[in-house]
């Protein structure tokens, strides 16, 4: 899978509060969700972001609170994927599961600006700046998490189970 | 000897599984070790051990992914109604088993808005449903967290998940309890089973007695501010030492309550007389005690004399963001919030009720205290607590999350600061994006909340 997008930068600790609000909590609906999506860490964002768009952030991003309204927000607000130095473990297990690409290279953060344009392989892990024409790498993804892929989310991997 | 030999070789083990490159190319040595472990009777961590007797195994190592049985799962009205709804996607027809899932109202509950009234009913219609016996009406709700060791339904050596991230707490039992996703949730609700990557474990040892007016949440702020809010990141954080072994349930449950606050995946205790003591005449069902080996290897161990630390608050708008308390007597506060998961229990309203006894709230400041369930409440009453309260002119309200997560009950308005007994400081957590939460213990915020800026017991008595 390639995923090809422009790129909104943002630093360390990004919690979930910053990515949902808990004041917008009393619904699950994707589309209710992504107007507000990243709205505590830049207001604009909802109104700046366009589908295809790729997120690029510092350390421990979706920190804070379990809610998988976090990846839903992002996903339908059109984000493609996100590449961090490092997730909050349970943003990291809610994105396999929901299936929503995540990666992990502090090379990328680094030499990517807001604004870049970027490629992603999801299988390889290579991550080519098209703006700048570096390339970076993203660490493996384990094996158990690419059959959670490969099956289209936790969901559809526990129907394979019970079926 | 021979024990520190196997430690000194099963740390390279997890050095080695950090790699999986590195993994494959070992994977027959580690394999003829791992037996070899075994045939002597490997060197675990208690985290490892109930893991490992959840997959029906001896052992389990750091890195491993595993695929454990669950024996609680939780979750409340924000999570609960998307896990419903992806249940229902895997075709599962009933529920793993049905005295196993706790739904629990607290969040936006009593319902303070329609939506909220509409997700509520959700979680009613889906017990219902499936008959599920840990279904926690409005008038018998509490805050998730507080409510489930009180009522027995968590117990030492079970394995938990819910989707709440404070779902750690329960390690204060001596269990592996952890905060998932909703359809984490959904998937285990109808196979009983949830995937885990084992955690590599850091060990936290407190040294000596604590000074008055310093308590569980001094201890795990101060830690938090040591390593950071990722400190702990994809690690499990076992507390011990002369300190924790003094420690009440409810102080120990404050500190397991915030490892998520360190990116931790769990908090975790070995069990002893005060955790037995605890659940004797709670649990309904057998429990396992387990402990961890002395020669268990850490990735890190930190040590603390906490005769040194004293009543500590962490600042906007991290947890990590600590300062003692008595350095910040020039912050002026408009609200002051005890309650919550973290310190709601019947022992916060003693300690913030013992401060405030026959004084007033400052006239600039709103006091709002929220036992955080129904027993606390009844408990405060009778105690004389709730009548301390109100006297002081404080609110004393039913239970709820209400305020800890900007929900309803006590909203901050732009430019406003509260200081709060709950967990997370973060941007717009308590309400307007531009308003202030300072974290501390419930003396602290008491003595606050009569001062009107962020002051200690001690100025106040
Ligand atoms: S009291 Fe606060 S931290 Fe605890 S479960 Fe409720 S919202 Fe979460």
């Amino acid at each position: 899978m390639i995923l090809k997008g422009k790129v909104w930068k943002f630093g360390n600790n990004i919690d979930t509060d910053a990515i949902i609000p808990a004041r917008y909590l009393t619904t699950s609906d994707p589309a209710e969700l992504a107007k507000h999506v990243m709205e505590d860490a830049d207001a604009e964002f909802p109104s700046k972001v366009s589908k295809g768009d790729m997120i690029i952030a510092e350390s421990n991003f979706g920190c804070g609170s379990s809610r998988e309204h976090a990846p839903i927000a992002l996903k339908a607000a059109g984000i493609q994927g996100v590449v961090a130095n490092s997730f909050a473990r349970i943003f990291y297990r809610n994105c396999f599961n929901i299936g929503l690409p995540i990666f992990e290279s502090e090379e990328a953060v680094k030499g990517i600006q807001e604004g870049d344009n970027i490629e992603v392989d999801a299988d390889s892990g290579v991550i080519k700046n098209l703006t700048k024409d570096e390339e970076y790498t993203a660490k493996p993804i384990p094996p158990f998490m690419q059959e959670l892929i490969a099956a289209g989310g936790l969901i559809e991997w526990t129907k394979k189970r019970l079926g | 000897m021979i024990l520190s030999v196997f430690a000194l070789l099963k740390a390279l083990i997890h050095l080695t599984n950090s790699d999986y490159l590195l993994y494959i190319s070992f994977k027959s040595f580690l394999k003829n070790l791992y037996y070899f472990e075994q045939f002597l009777g490997g060197i675990v961590n208690i985290t490892e051990k109930i893991l490992a007797a959840h997959v029906g195994r001896d052992e389990v190592s750091a890195g491993e992914l595993i695929n454990a049985k669950v024996d609680v799962i939780l979750a409340n009205d924000i999570t609960a109604p998307i896990a419903i709804t992806e249940f229902r996607k895997t075709g599962a027809k009933n529920v793993c088993d049905k005295d196993k899932i706790a739904l629990i109202p607290d969040h936006f509950a009593p319902q303070k808005d329609i939506q909220a009234a509409e997700q509520c009913k959700m979680l009613r219609e889906f017990s219902k449903e499936h008959d599920l016996s840990l279904y926690f009406e409005v008038g018998k709700m509490g805050v998730e967290h507080a409510l489930l060791p009180e009522q027995g339904i968590v117990l030492p050596g079970d394995l938990v998940i819910g989707a709440d991230s404070h779902t750690c707490t329960y390690g204060a039992l001596g269990a592996f309890s952890t905060g998932v996703g909703s359809t984490d949730v959904a998937s285990a609700m109808a196979t009983g089973e949830c995937w885990f990557k084992v955690p590599e474990a850091m060990k936290f040892v407190y040294h000596g007695k604590l000074n008055k007016w310093v308590s569980g949440k001094d201890l795990i702020l101060h830690t938090i501010g040591d390593i950071g809010v990722d400190g702990a990141l994809y690690r499990s954080m076992e507390f011990e030492g002369e300190a924790i072994n003094a420690m009440s349930m409810s102080g120990r449950m404050t500190m397991c309550n915030m490892a998520i606050e360190a990116g931790g995946k769990n908090g975790i205790m070995v069990p002893d007389s005060t955790t037995v003591e605890y659940v004797k005449g709670r649990a309904k069902r057998d429990y396992k005690l387990y402990t961890t080996d002395s020669d268990s290897s850490y990735v890190d161990v930190r040590e603390y004399d906490v005769s040194k630390i004293m009543p500590t608050v962490s600042c906007p708008h991290l947890p990590s963001n600590t300062k003692v308390a008595a350095d910040l007597s020039n912050i002026t506060i408009d609200q002051v919030v005890v309650g919550s998961c973290t310190n709601g229990r019947i022992e916060d309203m003693r300690e913030a009720a013992e401060v405030i006894k026959g004084k007033k709230v400052n006239s600039n400041v709103r006091l709002i205290v929220i036992p955080a369930t129904q027993e606390i409440f009844l408990q405060a009453m009778k105690e004389g607590l709730a009548e301390i309260f109100v006297n002081a002119g404080a609110v004393f309200s039913t239970p709820t999350c209400g305020p800890c997560l900007g929900g309803h009950m006590g909203i901050l308005a732009k430019g406003e600061r509260a200081i709060a007994t709950t967990n997370r400081n973060f941007v717009g957590r308590m309400g307007h994006p531009e308003s202030e939460v300072y974290l501390s213990n419930p003396a602290v915020a008491a003595a606050s909340a009569i001062m009107g800026r962020i002051a200690t017991p001690e100025e106040v008595q």
